[in-house]
């Protein structure tokens, strides 16, 4: 019995650089972020580290803007990818 | 059911004590010694004297088991496929309407390869509604990778529900017993309760909260067809531990010298033993084949049958029963009879006259015994 179809162990990009689906950019105003993690903690895609401030890794960011929605400083805007 | 009680037990019967329970009552007896962490269960008629036995024991200190309450029978699968990764021993049961709505995660069960048991009180789904015995319901278990047990008897309930947890945890695949709806479910027999120690729980695997892996993921590849090759492997090889430990796949009555022979499954069985006595002092040389597992289905008995062999089904698939295809697969051709849909349960007589039939060849091809 092979057990190995059942697992998976999560690593970064084993699905690869998920960003390149993304068709908005959230860009952090980091003079409004306060550091608070409200956007570390919704981020669905666990791609946001808070250190100080909000720093988004954009190799595996989709874009989906919860982010934006959940900031409570409103430091985070939706910018139209090129 | 008359003629049921002769069926052996499995084990020795060394430790016990003779009580008069119901099937229902007999699989909650055998639960108790199994001692599951976990059970969770939703009512549906005619399984709930189960479930309310067991939860019973478990309000009264008699089990210390976990008895989740859940808003349907969709949550209840849900709730012991958790428990079950987690490493619990754990139980569930249910009916009809209760399968068809639990029946997305049974896939879940078998797929994932965890120990679990669940008793099913076989009825029939409607429409049109009915609350009485069929194995319409057990009938659609049957490509999911469970094995599948039907009881003849309240004794052979409470050995079954026993072995399930052992088999269910050697193989690692979920195990369904079955007894026929009211016919069992709510007819009391003598049963020997058999004291006896449960091995503590075994399994392929555990998923612990420390552990970062993810299970059933996406399976894409090869990887979904190797472990659905697996278990349908799994489940063909349990045969042999089934024959060894577990009382085997099949019961033969009668056979062994006959010329025709009668496929059965469940409490029907005994009254089907009934009427081959009778067509026995009438010098007919006939058998009955009871199927007391149809997954993994005993093929190899069934290609050791006579030539004349009736199917008695109690689901069918087209016309046909659905036993009848599944004995014509093993290259036996078969007459058929769909009995006892719905309840309607033919007596020893009618069963007799049917038998009688078969043997004077007047017998068609599929007859409904309506």
């Amino acid at each position: 019995m092979r057990l190995d179809p059942l697992f998976s162990k999560a690593t970064a990009g084993s699905a690869g650089e998920t960003g390149s689906w993304r068709n908005f950019r959230p860009v952090v105003d980091l003079k409004k972020c306060s550091g608070c993690k409200e956007c570390f903690y919704y981020c669905p895609e666990g791609v946001i580290e808070v250190k100080g401030v909000a720093r988004i890794d954009y190799r595996f960011c989709k874009g989906c803007g919860v982010c934006r929605e959940v900031c409570m400083q409103k430091a985070i805007v939706m910018v139209q990818e090129e | 059911m008359s003629g049921s009680m002769h069926a052996e037990s499995d084990c020795d019967g060394t430790r016990g004590m003779r009580k008069l329970l119901t099937s229902n009552e007999a699989v909650a007896e055998a639960v108790k010694l199994a001692k599951p962490d976990v059970i969770a269960a939703y009512p549906i008629t005619p399984q709930s004297p189960i479930v309310e036995k067991l939860s019973e024991m478990v309000e009264n200190g008699e089990l210390d088991s976990r008895f989740v309450r859940v808003e349907s029978e969709h949550s209840a699968m849900g709730v012991v496929i958790g428990a079950a990764t987690a490493g619990a021993r754990v139980f569930t049961a249910t009916s009809s309407h209760g399968l068809a709505y639990m029946y997305e995660m049974c896939w879940w069960a078998a797929g994932s390869r965890l120990p679990i048991v669940m008793a099913l009180a076989a009825r029939s789904i409607g429409a049109p509604w009915n609350i009485h015995g069929d194995h319409l319901d057990l009938i659609t278990l049957r490509d999911l990778g469970w094995i599948i047990s039907v009881a003849e008897n309240a004794q052979e309930a409470f050995d079954m529900t026993l072995n399930a947890f052992l088999l269910s945890e050697e193989v690692n695949i979920p195990v369904a017993v079955a007894i026929d709806g009211f016919t069992m479910s709510h007819t009391a027999e003598v049963v020997n309760v058999r004291q006896v120690d449960i091995p503590l729980r075994k399994q392929a695997y555990r998923i612990l909260p420390e552990m970062e892996v993810a299970l059933n993921a996406v399976a894409f590849g090869d990887a979904r067809m190797l472990a659905r090759y697996d278990l349908a492997k799994d489940l063909e090889e349990s045969a042999s531990s089934i024959e060894e430990k577990y009382g085997g796949l099949v019961e033969r009555y009668r056979l062994e010298d006959a010329e025709y022979a009668v496929v059965v499954t469940g409490g029907l069985s005994g009254d089907v033993k009934d009427a081959v006595d009778m067509l026995r002092k009438e010098g007919v040389k006939i058998g009955v084949m009871r199927l007391r597992f149809i997954r993994p289905f005993p093929r190899k008995a069934v290609k050791e049958l006579p030539s004349q062999v009736l199917v008695v089904d109690r689901a069918n698939t087209d016309l046909r029963g659905v036993l009848s295809v599944e004995v014509a697969a093993c290259g036996v051709e078969n007459k058929n009879v769909v009995a006892g849909i719905g309840g309607k349960y033919p007596t020893v007589d009618e069963l007799y006259s049917c038998l009688k039939r078969f043997v004077d060849g007047k017998l068609s091809d599929v007859e409904w015994l309506i």
